[in-house]
């Protein structure tokens, strides 16, 4: 016997299984970062002064960063899409663009805080750094993952295609899921310490 | 899985053209604004707005929450209660100190 | 899908059948089937040994400080165990503050987040929620196993954290900065443990909730489910969502300790005389914000399970069926709800403002009321009941009493102005190790007594049970009662003297030796239950598959479930409510979930 609502949806609930569980982390992930983004409010409401993002940090870098993170998230849905239009090339260009793209977000960080680091600002410099450096941190992390696990599927768990097609798109649906929300952490990272 | 068929897919493909323009369009509002130099208070608000307008379609649309079961609903709606909570309460001991 | 195992199926047509299974258990060799098995089961066993093995280490701690308590600065008697320990802990057998800090920061660290949570979450929740549920697996059961590895890496991380220089962590289990980021390197290893745990615990709630939500057998609604399956719904979606923050926090401490960062340290900062070279700014009470926020919630994640398996065992043992079952559903929810928002009334002397702490004393006392719906009602099931007092029966109803003390005492607490005189007092370990010992404790035992006939085929010997009951009960009261005492003189906890320099302490440094010895005593209470525990699994009493004569699904299947084989012989459909006992009219005295009898 097998474990049921793999694949198909369970009746009652519209669901299947992954797509629960997917949802259920990115909750907690919301909770993970919310704490980030309470620590960076009650630390700036209680601090004597506090710099503005656009004197300290790069705006026009971490605007095409934006742009990157949100393309790479068109071409991730769009991956899923070809799947459901049974294209498993074009799944491969979108799936392949997706990583391309957060490996492009990755090499801007590093130029960022490459730079920042050369200036001697480091995230013990003071509080504005330290929740930037942790904050953007973090995201990069699960930029990380994201890029793990997309090429994962791009790759060898590409394989699940012939065999059980649906199953597949199914983990390229919850992949999906995961990296946009990446992307809507980073919608909101973004103004928060850059641009105010 | 959702079992629609081709046709279904292509017009959403549409829609996320459309919300791909509009959410670059949207980042240029909003570090345009940024330039404007507004006080804190009204910056954070504008800030927050547009970046909750993005966010929105991201999860609209891209993550499909537009058409999603009751279920996923109740648990982002539970998460969004809490998450408000862990974002007012802590600082709230700022804003209400013992009289020294 | 219904699909019928037929025993008499050969493992080759099972397999044909499932293309998408992996090699059936027959295949497996000892390492796939036994250590890395991805059974809800073995997991559930795993999860169950260590956690016992972590309570019982956690236990031998406490053993330890209740000498410095009783005795302090006195040469510990046994010349072995002062040489193991050695100069830097106990030179000449005198307990160091330092280490005394340690055993106290480790105690409640082992006890909540590797000893009861693993055991009442990870080993109960994962062996019987499939069972109790009709299905044959977790949803994820790779994700399963992850979870018990990450909560043994974290479990070994503390464990090992004894032996670094400078020793475990000493900044109390609540881990307050700014004294946590100067502590030595075993803070770290706290740090990065609490990291594996909670990585641990979060794989664990996603499985539970999508589990519940999504395998439940075919006619089994949400309000059929069993008590227990709701108890650990609610608190899997606490774990989920409460945890979260503190990784965050933890991530945040690590910074301050390693990188140099002051999240939590303020500005101006002095340590011994020197000015920290930080850049300061930050803020201390951020760090109890965010434990909290966890730590709060954590405390139902201890209390949730175990009223769930008091409710189970009241159930079968009065032969009748749970008073407000409903009332007790809606209770459990809203209290999960409630737990989010009443953290920092662990923080009334923090400096708060009376509008703040109104706010968290108001909502506060709102959460008393969900707990005392859900206890009144297990006491009002008792109510005409035909009570079999068994050995699980004995802990269950034991619970109700010693749960009714820990909550009631933490009223006072809960109200601002008390919590003046009685925070961090020996009132505050008094409460909350009621709720916890006498409380989840016995509730666990309870559950291991009932529960030990589905695993093994076998029942635990009454007469040792007994024995474990009635001496565990008197001496964990000698231990705890005598600490309100205490705490309302006014004597602070972690005192590494036992208070013998604390001026509020001397009219009751006394009772200390008292309990200590009752500690002590309690100690040797377990030995019954460890060699009845590991005896009867060869030579206790064989129980038939129903050995309670119950009604809940798990019953239903085989005894001692094969590993990795599925768990019913028949796939359970369920066609009413979890406690139909003593149904009149029926012939038998119970009808099982499953049963196919018209009503």
């Amino acid at each position: 016997m097998e474990i049921p609502y793999t694949v198909t949806a369970r009746p009652d609930t519209g669901v299947f299984n992954a797509k629960l569980g997917i949802w259920l982390f990115l909750a907690s992930e919301v909770m993970l970062f919310g704490a980030l983004f309470s620590s960076y409010v009650l630390l700036r409401v209680g601090a004597e002064t506090w710099p503005h993002g656009y004197d300290l940090l790069n705006v026009p870098l971490a605007t095409l960063n934006t742009v990157i993170l949100i393309s790479s998230s068109v071409t991730m849905v769009m991956s899923w899409a070809s799947l459901m239009m049974r294209n498993l090339a074009k799944y491969k260009r979108y799936m392949g663009a997706t990583i391309l793209l957060a490996l492009a977000f990755l090499c801007v960080k590093f130029f960022e805080y490459g730079a920042k680091f050369e200036h001697h600002l480091y995230p013990s410099t003071n509080t504005f750094y330290a929740i930037y450096f942790t904050l953007t941190g973090l995201h990069g992390l699960h930029v990380v993952g994201g890029i793990v696990v997309n090429t994962y599927f791009w790759g060898p768990g590409s394989k699940m295609w012939r065999a059980e097609p649906e199953r597949f798109t199914n983990r390229v649906e919850v992949a999906g899921l995961y990296w946009h929300f990446v992307d809507l952490v980073w919608i909101f990272l973004f103004p928060v310490l850059y641009l105010l | 899985m959702d079992s629609t068929h081709p046709q279904e897919i292509r017009k959403q493909v549409r829609g996320y053209i459309v919300v791909f323009v509009a959410l670059m369009a949207l980042t240029i509002i909003t570090v345009a604004v940024s330039y404007l130099h507004l006080n804190i208070g009204a910056a954070a608000a504008v800030a927050l707005f547009v970046a909750t307008i993005k966010a929105s379609l991201v999860a609209s649309y891209f993550m499909h929450l537009i058409s999603e079961k009751k279920i996923i609903y109740a648990t982002l709606i539970l998460t969004a209660v809490f998450f408000a909570a862990l974002m007012t309460l802590p600082s709230s001991h700022l804003l209400d100190p013992i009289e020294r | 899908m219904g699909l019928t195992h037929d025993k008499t199926t050969s493992p080759v047509e099972v397999a044909a059948r499932a293309p998408a299974l992996h090699a059936v258990d027959h295949e497996m060799n000892f390492w796939r089937k036994y250590v890395f098995s991805t059974d809800h089961k073995v997991i559930g066993l795993w999860y169950g040994f260590t956690s016992l093995l972590f309570l019982l280490f956690g236990f031998t701690l406490m053993m330890l400080m209740r000498w410095q308590l009783a005795y302090p600065g006195q040469e510990f008697p046994w010349k072995w165990l002062n040489d193991f320990l050695g100069a830097e802990r106990m030179p000449d057998g005198i307990m160091l503050p330092e280490f005394y800090n340690q055993l106290g920061a480790m105690h409640g660290t082992i006890m909540v987040f590797m000893g009861i949570v693993p055991l009442a979450v990870g080993a109960f929740g994962n062996y019987v929620i499939p069972l109790q549920i009709g299905t044959i697996d977790m949803a994820f059961p790779k994700i399963n196993m992850a979870s018990y590895w990450a909560y043994f890496t974290g479990g070994l991380t503390m464990l090992v954290s004894f032996f670094v220089p400078g020793g475990a962590a000493n900044s109390g289990w609540t881990s307050y900065a700014p004294l946590s980021v100067i502590a030595t390197m075993g803070q770290t290893m706290w740090l990065v443990g609490m990291v594996f745990l909670i990585t641990s615990s979060l794989l664990g709630s996603i499985n539970f909730i999508v589990t519940i939500i999504q395998l439940r057998a075919k006619g089994l609604t949400f309000m059929r489910l069993p008590f227990f399956v709701w108890a650990q719904f609610v608190t899997s979606f606490l774990l989920l969502l409460a945890f979260p923050p503190l990784e965050a926090a933890g991530v945040m401490q690590l910074m301050d300790r390693l990188a140099g960062t002051s999240f939590f340290l303020p500005s101006g900062l002095v340590v011994s005389g020197v000015p920290a070279q930080v850049s300061g700014g930050g803020s201390p009470l951020l760090w109890q914000h965010l434990f909290w926020f966890l730590a709060h919630p954590e405390v139902y994640v201890l209390i949730l399970p175990a009223m769930g398996i008091v409710a189970e065992v009241i159930a079968n043992n009065t032969r009748k069926p749970l008073w407000g079952y409903k009332s007790m559903v809606y209770s459990v929810i809203f209290l999960g709800f409630m737990s989010f928002i009443v953290w920092a009334h662990h923080m009334f002397l923090t400096g708060m403002g009376t509008a703040i702490s109104a706010f968290f004393q108001t909502t506060t006392m709102i959460i008393s009321i969900p707990s005392v719906i859900i206890l009144s009602a297990l006491f009002i099931s008792l109510w005409g009941g035909s009570i079999r007092f068994t050995t699980p029966m004995l802990f269950a109803l034991a619970f109700l009493p010693m749960f009714g003390i820990g909550g009631l005492t933490g009223l006072p607490l809960g109200l601002a102005p008390p919590d003046i005189h009685l925070h961090d007092t020996y009132y505050v370990i008094g409460h909350f190790h009621y709720v916890v010992a006498p409380g989840t404790i016995f509730a666990l035992f309870a559950g291991i007594y009932y529960w030990y006939p589905k695993v093994t085929g076998r029942k635990l010997n009454d007469a040792l049970g007994k024995l474990h009951f009635w001496t565990s009960f008197i001496f964990i009261n000698g231990v705890f009662m005598p600490m309100f005492i205490q705490g309302l003189a006014g004597m602070s906890r972690r005192l590494y003297d036992g208070g013998a320099q604390y001026a509020h302490a001397q009219g009751v440094f006394h009772l200390n030796e008292f309990m200590s010895i009752s500690a002590w005593c309690l100690g040797l209470a377990q030995i019954p239950f460890i060699i009845n525990f590991f005896w009867s699994i060869k030579k206790g009493k064989k129980a038939p598959d129903n050995a309670w004569e119950a009604t809940t699904l798990e019953w239903a299947a085989t005894t001692s479930p094969p590993l990795a084989h599925g768990n019913f012989a028949v796939v359970p459909e369920v066609h009413r409510g979890p406690y139909e006992y003593s149904v009149p009219g029926h012939a038998k005295g119970y009808v099982p979930q499953n049963d196919h009898a018209e009503e």
